[in-house]
């Protein structure tokens, strides 16, 4: 007999209300509902969750490593982009 | 270590809650023991969280005995130094766990009864078995949505998977007319308004299994069918037995052990 192994997902839980969803992790579930409950099941054991979501691992598109350099390289000179890069006036006071 | 015996002349609101603490403790061991054995690790997580959901119901309920036996005895000494004639369990939850089909089908015929019950558990006036009640039914409305889920797909699956829950139902079948038995001290409780009306939550149960029996193109067995009966009353399977030689081994050679 042979088995399709089941699809991967990616979990994403949101702590809080008010913080955004943050990757927890992945599971195997044959589809989406018995995902999520494998991730609750995973992932929010201690409390962790007050909302969650799955998104099949298939579905995401990643950037190649080996782009890296011309992808990230050139932000790296450019340390006017940071609000440190500012002095404020005193005047200003806190912004 | 001596055996106790608490049910023989327990009476009607000690011997109730009892039986909910030897139902729950026998069914939570039961899934423990897919520890290390479950399908998938993400299953394993699921099932040792209903495990340790009953257990703990087990715990709340077996204290609330020993307050009402009024002995000075601990939960720990309802639960490990009672032999299996003394416990009050169902007999389904005793059943060894079979494949991952029966175990999927015994928790949704047990969840899809314990939800609806301990919703009426909550409303009833005995306060502490209210609040245990009102925690359970958060716990027992999870425990049937994941096993609902998985019996759909497993009867509704491949051929394997669909032959295995038939015979998961061909075996279960028998053993879920326990869980709706009524007998003089039950309606005592009924009476003085302390317990449920288990027959009354017989449509509720019937309704959710078929549904979850049909979408799983499961055949719906007979509504007259013949079903075993005992546990109730202390007369086990020879599977409980040794169940409970593996989870009283240990308090029963060393008294007194701890962590």
């Amino acid at each position: 007999m042979t088995e399709t192994p089941m699809p991967l997902w990616e979990v994403f839980i949101r702590a809080r209300a008010g913080l955004a969803h943050r990757h927890a992790g992945s599971v195997h579930a044959p589809d989406a509902a018995m995902a999520l409950l494998a991730a609750r099941d995973t992932y929010t054991r201690r409390g962790e969750g007050l909302s969650i979501w799955v998104v099949p691992s298939a579905a995401i598109t990643a950037s190649d490593p080996a782009d890296k350099d011309s992808l990230f390289e050139p932000a790296a000179d450019k340390i006017y982009r940071h609000p440190t890069f500012y002095e404020v006036p005193d005047e200003v006071g806190h912004m | 270590m001596t055996a106790i015996t608490v049910t023989r002349t327990a009476p009607p609101l000690l011997l109730h809650t009892l039986r909910l603490a030897d139902t729950a403790l026998v069914l939570g061991h039961r899934l423990s023991e897919w520890t290390g054995q479950a399908p998938t690790l993400e299953e394993e997580m699921a099932l040792a969280n209903v495990a340790l959901d009953h257990i703990g119901q087990a715990r709340a309920l077996y204290a609330h005995a020993a307050a009402l036996e009024g002995k000075g005895r601990t939960e720990d000494e309802l639960a490990y130094l009672r032999d299996a004639p003394e416990y009050r369990n169902w007999l389904i939850v005793e059943l060894p766990n079979g494949d991952f089909a029966h175990t999927m089908l015994r928790q949704l015929f047990v969840s899809a009864f314990l939800l609806p019950f301990w919703q009426a558990q909550a409303r009833c006036a005995e306060p502490t078995l209210a609040a245990i009640a009102a925690k359970a039914e958060k716990e027992a409305a999870y425990h049937l949505r994941h096993a609902g889920e998985w019996v759909v797909r497993l009867g509704d699956g491949t051929e394997e998977s669909h032959r295995r829950c038939r015979d998961a139902l061909a075996a279960l079948w028998q053993f879920t007319g326990e869980m709706f038995e009524q007998d003089a001290s039950d309606r005592e409780l009924l009476a003085a308004g302390l317990a449920p009306d288990v027959i009354a939550l017989r449509a509720a149960w019937t309704a959710t299994v078929t549904e979850a029996l049909a979408e799983a193109t499961l055949p719906a067995p007979p509504a007259d069918a013949w079903m075993q009966s005992g546990g109730r009353r202390g007369v086990h399977t020879e599977h409980l037995g040794h169940l409970l030689a593996v989870m009283q081994h240990l308090p029963r050679s060393y008294p007194g052990a701890m962590w």
